[in-house]
This record gives structure tokens, C-alpha cells and sequence, in this order.
């Protein structure tokens, strides 16, 4: 019976999307288990924090107002580069797409299988997110979300041997894609000839190609390229720019051009929406 | 009242074993991370086959599978037939000493391994390394340290 009810799921699965209900609702058996497992390492690092020196938090404090003095003098600027590229673009009579909603998420403390980088986040269907949609950290791409469960979320890394991700060299805008390599630290560019125009030091951003990821986001950077005259392709790896195996705070995004409307209060940003240049 | 008293005690101990499982553990002690959901159930069904069975397997199965991302029913599957071997052979296992169950442990959990390399595999082949099989044989390792707490927390609650 369970044999032959096992074989039946397997199958399923494997040709509709049918079970995934099945599997919100029993997920809602078992997530309380990934809190559990996760409640013990906050409360660990949260002891951490209140037994730690004054003096040390008061240089934490002064160190992330001076930080947060460069990045707002920098926005400033950002505004008013977007609000010029904006007019640029109307006068090319092309089309901007803004208005990205983010959505702070927390990684929760657990493992799921070896071998795979999958994460699992404290968001999911209840705020609204939904698979494969981009997961950024402050300083890049950090993955799409894989399955989206009432309570938590799967979260696959760029790093994932499954995943690939469409870039673009910074430098020149030469396109190609980024394909994970099971390891935390590193990116596999398979898809380029011996003679192409890219050297370490490269930025690599996403290109926007796959509709899944929105263009001109920090992806890695490329640290080795080694041409192989026996072979037709060379060996080329990036290290990501995002902080895979350290971040705690991950971004959900919404690159739709009709932003989803979050049904619980989480913190979120929603920049402005900008004066549409008459294009269309 | 007491049989379900008795079931709290086992629910309990295979949640804290799923637990172990997506516990966060470093990188070099994670591949040797053995299946703990499996080795629980391997003890319950050979202590009590009369309570635990394969329908019991099958659904805790179907929740590692949730818990872990895995595709719909890997884990039922393995658990299933594997608690269908020990309820078998529940009566030659427990007069064993422990060496000697080890060497059944070790065969029942590379069958586990196993099916689960086998639907691993119709799905994405070819991506896995030796390492896999590596939980195999911590897992085995482990089978005195779980055998000997379980045995514990079933003889308290049958002593009350």
C-alpha cells in the first residue's frame, strides 16, 4: 500500500504541480520544527549581543552612522542620475521600468540537505511571495525563491549547481550566463569562446534577459580566466558579490511592473513612483 | 490514556530527530550527517512493532520530505520498505548485541540511501558524489548512542 501510495506521489510530482497544496498544508505540520531549530541560535546570538561592552557598541554606532551618512549623500545623487536617465531614455524613446517593492526577510538557522544551496527564510504565501522571484542582499544577487511555503520559503542560491543566472559584463555589456558550482564562493561562466573580451576584475551584473531577475544588479566578479587551447571553451569563474554564507537579512523583490500588495505590515520601501515619460 | 501517552513519547522523539536533521551543522560535520528521522524509526519499529508500522513510517516519510524540499514521497518510499524489513525481522534483531545490529543497521540504512540515490537520480543524474553515501556510515556509528537513549525514554514511560 504505502509502496505502491509513494510510487503514485513520486509520479505526480514529477509531471504536475498539483501537490504543491498538499505540501503548503503539510509544511504547516513541520515548519514549527525549523523555528525550533532556529530559536536556540538567535537567542545564542542575542545573549552575545547584550553581554558585550558598551564601548564596543558605542564604535558599532558611530561606524554605521558614518556609513549611513556616505550612502545617503550618495542617494541623493542617485535621484537625480535616475530622474536624468529617465528623461534620457524618453528622449531615446524607450521604455523604465521602477517601482522594485522589497520585502526584508530573516534566514532561519537550518540545513536542509548537503550538497544543495537552498536557504530557508521566515517569509512566505503569507506576505505575498511567490516562486522564482529575486532574492538580493546589500551587496548582490543572492538566489531566487525556489518554493514558496505558507510560513517559511525555499530560497536557491546563484551558487546551486541548478541554477543558472543571465549576466552581462559591466565593462562591455558582453552577455552570458552565470552557472552555479556547488561550491559557496564560486560562479562557473561554461558559455564563452577563448578569444572573449573578459579578464579578472570584471563586474558581472545581471543582464535582465531571463525576466526573472531585474537588470543591472551586482551579480560576482570574475577572478580567473584561463584559456584552453585544447578545448573549445576556456575556464572562467566569478566569486559572487552577495554574502551567501553570512547574511542574515535577505530582500524579497518585486520586479513586476504592477506591484503586488503585501497583506501584512512587513518593513518595506517603495521609492516613489516616477513621472511616466509619455512614450507609450 | 496511557497508549497515547506512550505515542507522545515517540512523536516527540522523532520531532527532536528531525530536528537533528536540519540542525545547522558545520560544513565538514554536515556530509557526515547521519539520517536520524530514519534511525528512530528503524528503533520504534523494532522495539514496538505493534504500535509503530509502515503506515506510521510512510507519513513521517512524507513529513522529512516537506521538511527537507525534497520531491513528493523519496523519504515515504524508503521509510516505508525499510520499516517493512524491521517489523520482518524485529524478532532475530533484539536478542542481537549491539555489534551485531550495527551490521544490519549499516544494511538498512544503505538501503535507504540507496532508493533514495535511485529517485535522486530519475531526477537531476549524475550530480552526486561519494559523500553521499557517507551518512551511511556515521549513521551506523550512531546506532549504539541512539539505541541506548530511546531505549531509556521507553523504559521510563513503560515504568510509569
Amino acid at each position: 500500500m504505502a509502496l505502491i501510495a509513494s510510487i503514485a506521489l513520486l509520479v505526480t510530482e514529477h509531471k504536475s504541480p498539483r501537490l504543491d497544496a498538499l505540501r503548503s498544508s503539510l509544511s504547516v505540520l513541520v515548519d514549527p520544527v525549523k523555528y525550533l531549530v532556529d530559536t536556540p541560535i538567535v537567542a545564542l546570538k542575542n545573549a552575545k549581543e547584550s553581554v558585550s561592552a558598551y564601548s564596543v557598541l558605542k564604535e558599532e554606532n558611530k561606524k554605521l552612522r558614518e556609513d549611513q551618512f556616505i550612502t545617503k549623500s550618495r542617494l541623493l545623487k542617485f535621484d537625480a542620475l535616475e530622474k536624468e536617465n529617465i528623461h534620457l531614455r524618453a528622449l531615446l524613446e524607450n521604455s523604465f521600468k521602477l517601482g522594485e517593492q522589497v520585502l526584508i526577510a530573516e534566514l532561519l538557522s537550518i540545513k536542509m540537505v548537503p550538497y544543495e544551496h537552498i536557504v530557508v527564510v521566515n517569509k512566505g504565501t503569507r506576505f505575498g511571495v511567490h516562486p522564482q522571484q529575486p532574492v538580493l542582499d546589500t551587496n548582490g544577487v543572492v538566489g531566487q525563491v525556489f518554493r514558496a511555503l505558507p510560513f517559511s520559503s525555499e530560497i536557491m542560491l546563484i551558487t546551486d549547481l541548478n541554477h543558472a543566472i543571465p549576466v552581462q559584463v559591466n565593462r562591455n555589456g558582453l552577455l552570458t550566463i552565470a552557472v552555479g558550482s556547488g561550491q559557496i564562493n564560486r560562479l562557473n561562466l561554461p558559455f564563452l569562446p577563448n578569444n572573449a573580451d573578459i579578464r579578472p576584475g570584471d563586474l558581472l551584473i545581471t543582464s535582465g534577459l531571463g525576466g526573472i531577475f531585474p537588470p543591472g544588479y551586482p551579480v560576482g566578479i570574475v577572478d580567473n580566466f584561463t584559456p584552453e587551447s585544447t578545448k573549445p571553451f576556456p575556464t572562467i569563474t566569478a566569486t559572487p558579490k552577495a554574502m551567501l554564507d553570512r547574511n542574515r537579512e535577505l530582500m524579497i523583490v518585486w520586479s513586476k511592473s504592477s506591484p503586488v500588495l503585501l497583506n501584512a505590515p512587513p518593513i518595506q520601501k517603495s521609492p516613489p513612483a516616477p513621472v511616466k515619460p509619455s512614450n507609450e | 490514556m496511557n497508549n497515547y501517552y506512550k505515542f507522545g513519547r515517540i512523536i516527540t522523539t522523532i520531532i527532536m530527530a528531525m530536528a537533528l536533521r536540519i540542525a545547522p551543522w558545520p560544513d565538514f560535520i554536515e556530509i557526515f550527517n547521519p539520517d536520524w528521522v530514519l534511525l528512530a524509526l528503524i528503533y520504534w519499529t523494532i522495539a514496538i512493532p505493534e504500535r509503530v508500522g509502515i503506515f506510521h513510517a510512510w507519513v513521517f516519510g512524507l513529513l522529512t520530505d516537506v521538511l527537507t524540499g525534497r520531491a513528493f514521497g523519496q523519504h515515504a518510499l524508503a521509510y516505508s520498505i525499510v520499516s517493512y524489513v524491521c517489523i520482518k525481522l524485529h524478532k532475530r534483531l533484539r536478542p542481537f548485541p549491539l555489534i551485531q545490529q550495527e551490521l544490519f543497521i549499516f544494511l538498512f540504512l544503505l538501503l535507504s540511501q540507496l532508493l533514495l540515490f535511485w529517485v535522486k537520480n530519475l531526477e537531476t543524474p549524475g550530480q552526486l558524489s561519494a559523500t553521499f553515501w557517507l551518512p551511511v556510515v556515521s549513521g551506523t556509528l550512531c546506532w549504539p548512542v541512539v539505541y541506548k537513549s530511546l531505549r531509556f525514554i521507553r523504559l521510563l514511560h513503560s515504568s510509569k
